[in-house]
């Protein structure tokens, strides 16, 4: 294997990494005048990488610690298209708070190439590469907002919990090369296989589970989430929304199915309790929430909750239901933060969910799009998120697994409350003041796809799910 | 192949979207105008489609009519499947009629966000009438749930007082029954790899113990929707708050899909568990039929106590239909297409009355005769018909449902015999009160009597419901094969569960030996 047939499989990374090395040369030569240009180079890149990343053929490099396939694909699809998205929200953010800052769009460039790695490891060490990338332009991109003491915050306490759960995961990680004798996810595979599933292996799975489920926000890891995505900038919360969660998604599902697919008794039961709390949490706690970027915390670990019911299944169908999930919820939660962001009154922005009342009658555009996301999220037909749901539950019930199933359609119901009560504040209650009306093209692009994507994907959702079902025969065959 | 049924189904939406696409034109008045108007000329219009539906409709076979099939890129097995038979036909018909004198109803008495009641309206039409015509069950899951979004906000933005507590009791009490039936069909399309309706009832076969757990998750959705006793008081505090329109939906369509779901899957897919279930069923409709009964007699609010007597008659509907006799379940149908008819009608008569007097107490009315001949005698008719006099359409459903219970079981016909009185109670006991007496409330002094909306409003349905109830022949035409056939069906399938094929019994002790 020659360096130039590797370097070419990596060329989707390499574009991103080279690329977001030059911008910063850009932006440190030009200063903060030049974040408008960056911020559209930044979208450059990102689709170019896009574009590599579907030419470059089911191919591996570096002696299979970084492999391209089908599932790698449709998930750094996802995770280039909400970066894209939360590249154009920074763009609008930094026009309407006057306060441009150059290195946001690069960080975004630099998480989203760990991200990149992520989905792609095969290997141990790659995976935890990935991941710091990513994690530590995410600390950053937390605490953007330097001169506000709750974005401060927000970027020290994910910084702090995060490197406990890095350290868990490492140490995970260092059992389970002890005992396999291999960091390769197909050696891990192979070990496993012969050498039966020991009690380090095990422990190894723990701690590597939990890791991975603070990355993700599943309870009892998802303490730091609330605070965080109400702290931090919009267009970060966003992106710490979308794209992070469908890279950790896709990390959990490789770093689970690849090297341990005999092992799927032992952490099956892992995820199973994982997934009943977050589903049970992120319904029950989201009720008394009232800020809006909170509330979408907990919905977000809810959601959580029912694509790890694809996980649990461990079959071919879970992953692809998971997969599906993933990419619903990536556009739809977009489109929610695009229309949070567009939030503003008098120059100021606004998070309370009060704020949202009679949102209909003073516009009635932006309050339906938020209005059909929701419900999209709360799973009601005939909006996307309905299929979602259905193919992940799908999944549970092939697994045998229905009590679990049972369990998530009565959280779902709970869930259905307070997606409801935003739709009952913008519909039912008397209106606030009205909001400012510079919503910006990008924003509005944003929540337009969103929502047409919410009430026509109806009509022809097989196109998402063969893309889904190709990445999910990548990962289990 | 016809379009028909797509046609039926869709051309609601349509209307929607030209009144949003007019929503920007002139000022305030001249947009409530265009979507009234708009309203109004595509609801008529799809009644009239409906007209043709019934008038081309061949009411000999059983099979599916007026079929649709479109490859639907979901996934496999899934399909965009429409077809109507003598179940679903009438309806479609019943929603079509309703829908008019819905936007009729509320062609004063909404005043504002006129643009957006409409669109929800025709959006609710359109889901509705799906739920009638899908013959594939993802496809009527998705208009069945669908529906609630639309009847939430209209009860949420136009309803009274309580109308938040109400629209969210109705969305999240028949989201948690229907959110069971999901598990429950894709259970099904798991075992048999399709969800299409007609391939499950013609060839799939459930074991006994699935079709037990299958069978409650479907009942879980439509008991609620129904609604039967006890899960029924959503319903009382949904159609007080909800506006006129919004009762007569709720009590004329949205109550029968219940009905229809137990006719459509439950008796067909799970024929020994819909037998091993039907005691509790009756027990349950018979409850309710005296228990709400009597809870109506002591009803204050007008709304209320025809809220009330409507779970009563579903009562009787729930009870024809699990009698699984052909007497039972044609009067099922047909107490659901008149109660339809007369319960919308009476929620007309209590809107006239609010209109004018804004109150929905009984105490507030009395002695309207005298200043309002024309509206007592509309109201005299429906409620006649509610308490199911012979000559009206209340009877004939009554009567049939109650002759299958008697078939089925002498002591549930005694006792739903017992609703029919207290049906007169209540209901005899609120025209008094309302109609009769003196004229001695002085607000009621200058009350107007129908105007020529109200006329028009009112008239046809008289006429309807006389109709019904003297020349019924017409809705037994179109039924009759449907249900004979499903009777026949379920008598098929109870006895293939009773006796399994020999092939199975006979291949494993062969095996063995």
């Amino acid at each position: 294997m020659n360096i130039q047939a590797d370097l070419y499989v990596l060329s989707p990374e390499l574009i991103l990494a080279v690329g977001a090395l030059v911008l910063l040369l850009v932006g440190a030569m030009r200063g903060d005048r030049s974040t408008g240009l960056l911020c559209w180079l930044s979208i450059a890149l990102i689709v170019a990488s896009a574009y590599m990343s579907l030419v470059v053929g089911d191919e591996s490099a570096f002696r299979g610690a970084f492999v391209m396939d089908g599932f790698a694909r449709f998930t750094k699809a996802v995770i280039l298209w909400s970066s894209v998205g939360c590249v154009l929200m920074a763009e609008h953010y930094f026009r309407v708070e006057k306060s441009t800052r150059f290195e946001l769009p690069i960080l975004i460039l630099l998480a989203t190439l760990g991200m990149s790695l992520m989905v792609s490891a095969n290997n141990f060490i790659a995976l935890y590469m990935g991941l710091e990338l990513q994690s530590l332009a995410l600390y950053v991109l937390a605490a953007f907002k330097r001169d506000s003491v709750r974005s401060s915050e927000a970027g020290l306490k994910y910084f702090v919990l995060g490197s406990l759960s890095s350290g868990m995961m490492l140490y995970g990680i260092s059992l389970i090369y002890g005992f396999a004798g291999t960091m390769d996810f197909v050696g891990v595979a192979h070990a496993v296989a012969v050498g039966g599933v020991g009690v380090g292996i095990i422990f190894g799975i723990v701690f590597l589970i939990a890791g991975l489920a603070f990355k993700i926000s599943a309870v009892p890891f998802h303490m730091w989430t609330p605070d965080v995505y109400e702290g931090a900038p919009t267009p970060v919360t966003a992106y710490l929304a979308t794209a992070s969660k469908v890279a950790s998604f896709a990390l959990v599902l490789r770093a689970l199915l690849v090297p341990f697919p005999t092992a799927v008794h032992e952490w099956q039961q892992i995820i199973i309790f994982i997934s009943v709390l977050s589903m049970g949490l992120g319904a029950f706690a989201a009720i008394g929430q009232t800020n809006i970027k909170r509330l979408m915390a907990y919905s977000s670990i809810g959601h959580m909750g029912y694509a790890l019911l694809g996980l649990a299944a461990g079959t071919q169908l879970g992953v692809r239901g998971m997969l599906f999930y993933m990419a619903f919820y990536a556009l739809t939660n977009l489109g929610v933060f695009a229309c949070v962001q567009a939030m503003r009154r008098d120059g100021q922005a606004v998070e309370d969910i009060a704020d949202l009342a009679g949102l209909a009658r003073t516009r009635p555009r932006h309050a339906f799009a938020l209005a059909t996301m929701m419900l999209s999220l709360s799973g009601l037909p005939p909006l996307a998120g309905i299929l979602a749901k259905s193919f992940v539950f799908l999944a549970a019930i092939q697994a045998h697994l229905y009590l679990l199933a049972a369990f998530g359609v009565l959280t779902s119901v709970v869930g259905a409350y307070y997606y409801l009560r935003i739709v009952k504040t913008m519909y039912f209650d008397e209106p606030a003041p009205a909001f400012d009306t510079n919503m910006g093209w990008g924003l509005t692009a944003i929540a337009t796809i969103g929502t047409a994507f919410s009430l026509l994907f109806v009509i022809n959702a097989g196109g998402l799910l063969e893309a889904a079902n190709i990445a999910a025969q990548a990962l289990i065959k | 192949m016809s379009h028909l049924l797509s046609i039926i189904t869709f051309l609601p939406l349509v209307g929607a979207v030209a009144i949003l696409l007019l929503g920007r034109l002139g000022n305030q008045s001249t947009i409530a105008g265009n979507a009234r108007w708009i309203a109004l000329i595509f609801t008529i219009a799809d009644f009239l489609l409906t007209v043709v539906l019934w008038a081309k409709f061949d009411g000999s076979t059983s099979s599916f009519q007026f079929v649709e099939y479109l490859n639907w890129r979901v996934a496999s097995g899934i399909s965009y499947h429409m077809g109507v038979d003598g179940i679903s036909m009438l309806f479609v018909v019943l929603t079509g009629l309703l829908m008019p004198f819905c936007i009729l109803a509320s062609w004063k008495s909404i005043e504002s966000r006129v643009a957006e009641y409409m669109v929800a309206f025709l959006a609710l039409e359109a889901l509705m009438m799906g739920v009638f015509t899908a013959l594939d069950l993802f496809l009527f899951y998705l208009f069945f749930e669908g529906g609630l979004i639309p009847m939430f906000l209209i009860i949420g933005i136009w309803g009274g007082k309580r109308r938040v507590y109400a629209s969210y009791k109705f969305f999240l009490y028949t989201l948690l029954g229907s959110v069971l039936m999901l598990l429950a069909i894709l259970a099904m399309y798991l075992q048999t790899g399709t969800t299409d309706i007609e391939t499950i009832i013609n060839t799939a076969h459930f074991s006994p113990q699935m079709q037990i757990w299958l069978w409650l998750a479907f009942f879980a959705s439509f008991a609620v929707k129904m609604p039967m006793w006890p899960v029924h008081t959503w319903l009382p505090d949904a159609h007080v708050e909800a506006p006129t329109a919004g009762s007569v939906i709720l009590a004329g369509i949205l109550l029968k899909m219940g009905g229809y779901g137990f006719l459509r899957f439950s008796l067909p897919m799970f024929a020994s568990a819909s037998e091993y279930f039907g005691p509790m069923v009756f027990v349950l409709s018979v409850v309710a039929i005296i228990y709400t009964s009597l809870v109506a007699l002591a009803q204050e609010d007008m709304k209320k106590l025809i809220a009330y007597s409507s779970v009563a008659h579903m009562g009787f509907v729930t009870m024809g239909i699990f009698t699984i006799t052909h007497q039972g379940i044609e009067g099922g149908i047909f107490q659901m297409l008149s109660h339809g008819i007369v319960s919308g009608a009476l929620f007309l008569c209590v809107g006239v009355v609010y209109d004018r007097m804004h109150t929905r107490e009984i105490a507030a009315y009395g002695g309207l005769v005298n200043r309002m001949p024309m509206y007592a005698a509309c109201f005299m008719v429906f409620t006649l018909a509610n308490v199911g006099l012979p000559g009206t359409g209340g009877f004939v459903g009554e009567f049939l449902t109650m002759l299958g219970a008697f078939i089925h079981n002498t002591w549930i016909a005694i006792f739903a015999a017992t609703g029919v009185i207290l049906s007169a109670a209540y209901a005899l006991y609120l025209y008094r009160r309302i109609v009769f007496g003196e004229l001695v409330k002085p607000a009621l002094q200058t009350i107007q009597d129908l105007s020529m909306r109200e006329v028009a409003l009112l008239a046809p349905l008289v006429v309807i419901t006389i109709l019904m109830g003297v020349y019924p022949k017409p809705i037994f035409d179109v039924t009759s094969a449907s249900v004979a056939n499903l009777v026949q069906q379920h008598k098929t399938a109870v006895a293939y569960d009773h006796a399994p094929p020999k092939v199975a019994t006979q291949t494993a002790p062969g095996g063995a030996r």
